[in-house]
């Protein structure tokens, strides 16, 4: 087993391992921090994959900006965190025909499709080339993006303004 | 530095583990000085004397400090969570260790040369943020919780500025790397970023100003970043006793200050990286003129760290002669100055580096 695996294997296992913790814990405040260690995983396997700027999105955008959100929203809502989660099983035939046939295709998938091992040549960083293609390729729907944010940003604060007048 | 460690191991994992071993090696005798060296500072300032018994000056105070802590008991208060309670300084020491992958100490040692470079040191701080509120929620105190709130609540915020004028150097380098924006800045020190860069011309004058106005917001925004006076809300003592880490003590409170201790070396380290020539020395190095080429990455290593333990002393500095802030000040200094400022010194930047 080469270094490169072994560190595939150990993203893998912290993804893995966290995410079934979120899905499972009876505390929304486990559930909320085991996140940040799933988050954590897929960032590994994007800079073992050499996609280095997602990765560093993933982290800025994720781990420093949605989950802490998050955790301030599940905090605040003190509430919440006294109330017993429902992590028991409901309808469970329909969820498991539905995750059975999601499996069946994804292993389909993975099994039949024509996967093109090889020996590309990756480039050092994605940054510049990805630059380039955002701003003059792309450049119209990057630029509908930021006003699609603004507007939500404005609209925020709109609606938390109005709260605090009446 | 990699590669040599692989090969002197035999073994690509083993290698790997030391290369990422070697800023501890540097971060925990270095934190100790801090610690020493706030001290002394604090108390010369105020006239006093500062620790002098344990050792010529006190300078194994903190020593014996370490010592000290190692031996207290490992307290956990009983209705605290245990679990978050003891991976919360982990991960926030984690999250500042991180950082220092992609600091170059010398043109021989980066612990890794990512093109992602300052984007990911700015991408790391948010474990600490996450630790930090892991911290102040799993004690189960309103004095940790108000401070993890109010420390969270403040990094976020000047982390805008912060990334706003670090963009207005990489404009200017065209790279991430901090390893290859600290090579740009070589020779002598005029040819420094606060100093315009080491493109001479008429624009490289003209950018002296907007890189002052630069350099002082990343340095305010940083004393922000690390919760330094003026910006130690999240600590106050007098409102929240200790903030977030009030409930913590023993290994577990050495392991939040190494940290805090380690962030405010790695912030210094930013702002002399992106300014300040990093590791580059203001004029020619010894090693060169004297032919001796193995001579020039221990120079570099030593201004390296003279330049951050200066920046560090400018911080300690500031705290033993500003007030404190407001909870109100603290939020109208980012956004109402801090930030619209630095968004028109990138622009005025972007525009003298179009037109070069």
């Amino acid at each position: 087993m080469s270094t490169y695996d072994l560190i595939f294997y150990l993203f893998a296992a912290i993804t893995l391992l966290s995410g079934f913790v979120v899905v499972t814990s009876k505390n929304i405040i486990y559930s909320a921090f085991s996140l940040l260690f799933t988050f954590f995983g897929v960032t590994g396997i994007y800079a073992l994959l050499g996609a280095d700027f997602i990765a560093v999105v993933q982290l800025v955008v994720y781990v420093g900006g949605i989950l802490i959100l998050l955790i301030f929203g599940v905090m605040l809502t003190n509430k919440v965190t006294n109330v017993d989660l429902k992590t028991g099983g409901v309808n469970v035939l329909p969820a498991a025909i539905g995750t059975g046939l999601f499996a069946g295709a994804l292993t389909a998938i993975m099994s039949k499709n024509y996967w093109r091992a090889g020996n590309i040549t990756y480039e050092e960083t994605t940054i510049y080339t990805l630059g380039s293609k955002l701003l003059l390729e792309y450049s119209l729907i990057f630029e509908l993006l930021a006003i699609l944010l603004l507007v939500a940003l404005v609209g925020a604060a709109v609606i938390a303004r109005r709260g605090r007048e009446s | 530095m990699l590669e040599l460690f692989t090969e002197l191991t035999g073994n690509a994992l083993l290698g790997m583990i030391i290369n990422s071993l070697i800023p501890l090696v540097f971060v925990i005798p270095l934190a100790l000085f801090f610690v020493w060296l706030e001290r002394k500072v604090s108390a010369h300032m105020q006239d006093r004397l500062g620790p002098m018994i344990t050792g010529s000056h006190g300078w194994l105070q903190t020593f014996a400090d370490v010592l000290k802590l190692l031996q207290k008991e490992d307290i956990i208060p009983a209705d605290a969570d245990r679990k978050l309670f003891t991976i919360a300084p982990i991960l926030v020491f984690a999250g500042s260790y991180a950082a220092f992958a992609a600091i170059p100490f010398s043109s021989a040692y980066i612990g890794s040369e990512i093109d992602m470079g300052i984007f990911y040191v700015v991408a790391v701080s948010g474990l600490v943020v996450a630790g930090i509120l892991m911290a102040g929620w799993s004690s189960n105190n309103k004095y940790s919780l108000l401070g993890a709130m109010r420390s969270v609540a403040q990094i976020i915020s000047y982390e805008i500025p912060t990334v706003l004028v670090i963009l207005s150097i990489v404009v200017l380098a065209g790279t991430l790397n901090l390893l290859k924006i600290s090579e740009m800045q070589t020779a002598y020190f005029w040819n420094w970023f606060i100093f315009g860069g080491p493109e001479p011309g008429l624009i490289k004058f003209l950018l002296i100003p907007f890189m002052f106005a630069g350099f002082l917001i990343l340095y305010i925004s940083s004393l922000a970043e690390v919760n330094r006076t003026p910006f130690d809300i999240p600590e106050a003592e007098s409102e929240l006793v200790a903030g977030y880490h009030t409930e913590y003590s023993g290994m577990k409170f050495a392991m939040f200050f190494l940290s805090e201790y380690a962030n405010m070396f790695v912030v210094s380290a930013i702002v002399s990286a992106v300014f300040f020539g990093g590791y580059q020395s203001p004029f020619g190095y010894l090693g060169n003129s004297l032919g001796i080429s193995w001579l020039v990455p221990i120079e570099q290593f030593f201004w390296f760290t003279a330049k951050g333990i200066f920046f560090v002393f400018v911080q300690m500095w500031l705290r033993w002669t500003l007030p404190r802030l407001r909870v109100d000040q603290l939020m109208a200094v980012c956004w109402k100055y801090l930030i619209p400022y630095s968004f028109v010194n990138l622009i005025i930047i972007a525009f003298l580096e179009l037109y070069r």
